[in-house]
């Protein structure tokens, strides 16, 4: 570091060492700084309050005076309430747009001879096994063996979908991906109607 | 000490200077260890050469409010600054509440330090305004420069960002944390220089335009000590899986879009690149994530002490699965989207749980809304007894939980509840939520920050004034009764340095209830009281150490004052207030 050793010179420095009241820098006593007379009326310089005039900004009026009475103020969009900054409610819109448009999350799934349909949601897997497998469990049953050749060989249950134009399509030929996005009605073929099937 | 006795203890044949007992390069040795900011302004009150050899051995200022202080009195006063971290508009500033062009300008600041600091190193700047000529007036003026942050900052686009890459040959950190910046493309990336190797820190995850991945993919290959890495959204799976691959040494991730477009082959090598990369500590991003490919994840958990999740909108299912996961969890940032079902999760996963933030996902109620109410916020609280650290946003809450909450976890030193609707009363008992933040006070004896809301009276407020005793900034909305509240506040709370007040009924009498304290104070904040001009004015004239500025707004009546800002300064008044800003 570039400066001299004694600051104040050669003589003794006293001062430099001294305890004082007192910011350092500041010499002789520090005048006690008196902010005026304190009251404890109202020291309001106004003769009357002032009536705030509702800005649009707010919406409450009378927060205590009978809020308890009152029912909660109306869902008004405030500004900057609630207090979230700007670049995290941009990414909320964006995120809902995008939500809306992902087809084939929730589907329902019927099974032939049960009473009533479940629902599944497709994201939840990453392949059809994944997939085939909660079907096996939340209906009880057992699947065979896909192969692209004989479909599902070896059982008398059989998954098919409903796709976008409303085709009943078996389960399986399709990527994943592809099916997730066209998927919108699962349905579990059973016994009589899969032999339609097995003449194609 | 007297003196006098000091100087007949020591020997006498010593000649030179006896006033201190301690030589000057003994007592700044010891002073370059002391590094917190406020010890070093204890250590300077003590005497003159303690205040000498304190200035002349910081290298580190912080400056808590920009006008506080000039920067001519700042280099004066430190000589040997290398690093500088600025603050520049009041808080509530994020919320839309300060008019554009308010100032906290940077610019006058660059100028001195290119005069005074020609070693300056690192500049951390939150919520100042900085704009591309004084970003390239920065990575010219500074030859050693290596560190640059900008938070919550404005004024810029990502030219600047390309002054920067271009021209500073030593940068080792670039972070570019949530701006208001004019994102005109992603090229300035392509200008860090091909023989530049020293980024250890780079961030552009809130910057939207596309970067070229080749240049990136280079960048991070040649930095060989590039430990945190946090990319934007358009960084897909497969750009970050080789990312990656040239990182493997990361501690801090936050990674691009996790959106699902990967084949199955691709996505066991995502898993594999994630399982290299052992010595996570933070992981980020995760935009569009889902659970298919969550899972990917899983390998690189294990060491995680901060997981932000804050942009990803996870379902309580595949939140708690990735918990599992988790085990060594002590940050945790996530979106209401998981419900308490997830926080739930949370609290049987994360055992050395010690801060939590949940933010609302859908915060103008523009679909259905779920959110995360009381009893997710109780299960936390039963299974993360370290949790000390809290920002929870819902849409109800109970007195009683508040009170089960704080009994279980009584370290709080941050609780931050916001309930979303304004005054909004206990849910089940229709009662304020006086209770409520009462029970805190009183049993987070070490509470050091606090937000409320909900529907409250005075009540609130005497508690607050009796026993938040360690309170050092408060944050108040649509809250209290009369004057009497904010006086409370004011004259209990003895370490109170910031209050940030906005839509309370608390007029002039509780404004000049804590004129002497504002000088202990670093600011208050008053939006949408009812204080009146003239109550500022009386302000301004009693405490001539305090600025005291009011911003009117259009069509409001003339004596009202519609926000206030006091903040103490050595400075005087600002010499480049916009019109908006009244000095009084």
């Amino acid at each position: 570091m570039e400066r001299a050793v004694n600051y104040g010179g050669d003589d003794l420095n006293l001062e430099a060492t001294e305890l004082r009241l007192g910011l350092p820098g500041s010499d002789g006593l520090e005048k006690q700084s008196s902010p005026g007379v304190r009251t404890n009326k109202r020291a309001s310089p106004d003769v009357a309050e002032d009536s705030r005039s509702k800005s649009n900004n707010s919406i409450v009026s009378d927060a205590g005076n009978g809020g308890r009475d009152t029912a909660p103020p109306p869902k008004a969009q405030v500004v900057g309430w609630p207090p979230i900054r700007s670049f995290r409610r941009n990414s909320f819109q964006a995120k809902k747009s995008d939500e809306a448009d992902g087809a084939g999350m929730y589907v329902k799934v019927s099974m032939d001879g049960a009473p009533y349909l479940r629902k599944v949601d497709l994201k939840l897997y990453k392949s059809y096994p994944e997939l085939l497998k909660a079907l096996e469990h939340m209906f009880k049953f057992t699947i065979g063996e896909y192969s692209e050749r004989e479909g599902y060989d070896g059982s008398e249950y059989v998954p098919t979908y409903e796709d976008k134009e409303g085709d009943w399509m078996l389960v399986g030929d399709v990527p994943w991906d592809m099916f997730i996005s066209s998927c919108k009605k699962l349905r579990i073929m059973k016994g009589s109607e899969t032999s339609s099937l097995g003449c194609l | 000490m007297d003196p006098k006795r000091k100087k007949d203890c020591h020997d006498s044949g010593e000649s030179t200077r006896v006033a201190s007992t301690f030589p000057d390069e003994v007592l700044e040795r010891v002073l370059a260890l002391v590094k917190s900011h406020k010890d070093r302004s204890s250590v300077s009150l003590v005497c003159k050469d303690w205040y000498d050899a304190e200035r002349w051995s910081r290298t580190h200022v912080f400056i808590g409010n920009c006008y506080s202080v000039s920067p001519e009195i700042v280099v004066r006063r430190f000589p040997n600054v290398r690093s500088v971290t600025l603050k520049g508009k009041p808080r509530f500033s994020d919320f839309n509440l300060v008019p554009p062009n308010w100032g906290a300008d940077i610019r006058c600041w660059l100028v001195v330090f290119a005069a005074k600091y020609r070693c300056l190193e690192e500049l951390r700047l939150k919520r100042m305004t900085v704009s591309d000529e004084s970003l390239e007036f920065l990575a010219l003026s500074f030859p050693n420069f290596k560190a640059l942050s900008l938070h919550s900052c404005d004024g810029f686009s990502t030219d600047g960002l390309a002054a920067i890459a271009t021209h500073c040959k030593n940068l080792t950190e670039l972070n570019i944390q949530e701006n208001d910046i004019y994102d005109k493309s992603g090229c300035w990336l392509s200008c860090f220089p091909e023989n530049f190797t020293s980024l250890e820190v780079l961030n552009f995850a809130y910057l939207n335009n596309d970067v070229n991945f080749e240049a990136l993919e280079r960048l991070v290959s040649r930095c060989k000590s590039l430990n945190v890495l946090k990319v934007n959204k358009n960084i897909t799976l497969e750009q970050l899986q080789r990312l990656l691959i040239c990182a493997p040494k990361l501690t801090e991730l936050g990674t691009g879009s996790f959106l699902p477009e990967l084949t199955d082959r691709q996505y066991s090598e995502l898993k594999r690149s994630f399982s290299i990369c052992s010595n996570l500590n933070v992981l980020s991003g995760l935009s569009e994530a889902t659970a298919l490919y969550l899972p990917a994840l899983y390998p690189a958990c294990t060491n995680l002490t901060f997981l932000n999740l804050s942009d990803a909108a996870l379902q309580s299912e595949e939140f708690a699965k990735l918990l599992v996961h988790c085990p060594r969890l002590r940050r945790l940032w996530v979106l209401d989207t998981v419900e308490d079902k997830g926080l739930e999760a949370v609290g049987s996963n994360c055992p050395l749980l010690e801060e939590l933030r949940v933010f609302p996902s859908d915060p103008y109620e523009e679909g259905i809304v779920h959110g995360v109410t009381e009893s997710g916020f109780i299960a936390v609280s039963y299974g993360c007894r370290r949790l000390h650290y809290v920002l929870y946003f819902c849409r109800q809450m109970t007195n009683a939980a508040v009170e089960t909450i704080v009994q279980n976890c009584p370290d709080f030193t941050h609780f931050r509840l916001c309930i979303m609707t304004p005054c909004q009363p206990d849910y089940r008992t229709n009662e304020p939520m006086d209770k409520a933040f009462c029970a805190v006070v009183k049993t987070c004896t070490k509470l050091r920050r606090l937000a409320v809301s909900g529907l409250l009276t005075d009540m609130t407020f005497e508690y607050i004034g009796k026993y938040a005793k360690n309170l050092e900034t408060l944050s108040v909305a649509f809250a209290g009764s009369s004057d009497w509240g904010m006086q409370c506040v004011l004259g209990g709370c003895r370490k109170l340095r910031k209050l940030e007040i906005r839509d309370c009924p608390f007029g002039n009498a509780a404004l000049l209830s804590g004129f002497e304290k504002y000088e202990s104070m670093r600011s208050l904040w008053m939006s949408d009281c009812k204080v009146t001009m003239n109550g500022c004015r009386f302000l301004a004239k009693e405490m001539p150490r305090l600025n005291v500025e009011v911003m009117k707004e259009d069509g409001s009546d003339d004596s009202q004052a519609d926000k206030v800002y006091v903040y103490r300064s050595v400075a005087g008044p600002r010499r480049d207030a916009p019109p908006f800003v009244l000095t009084l």
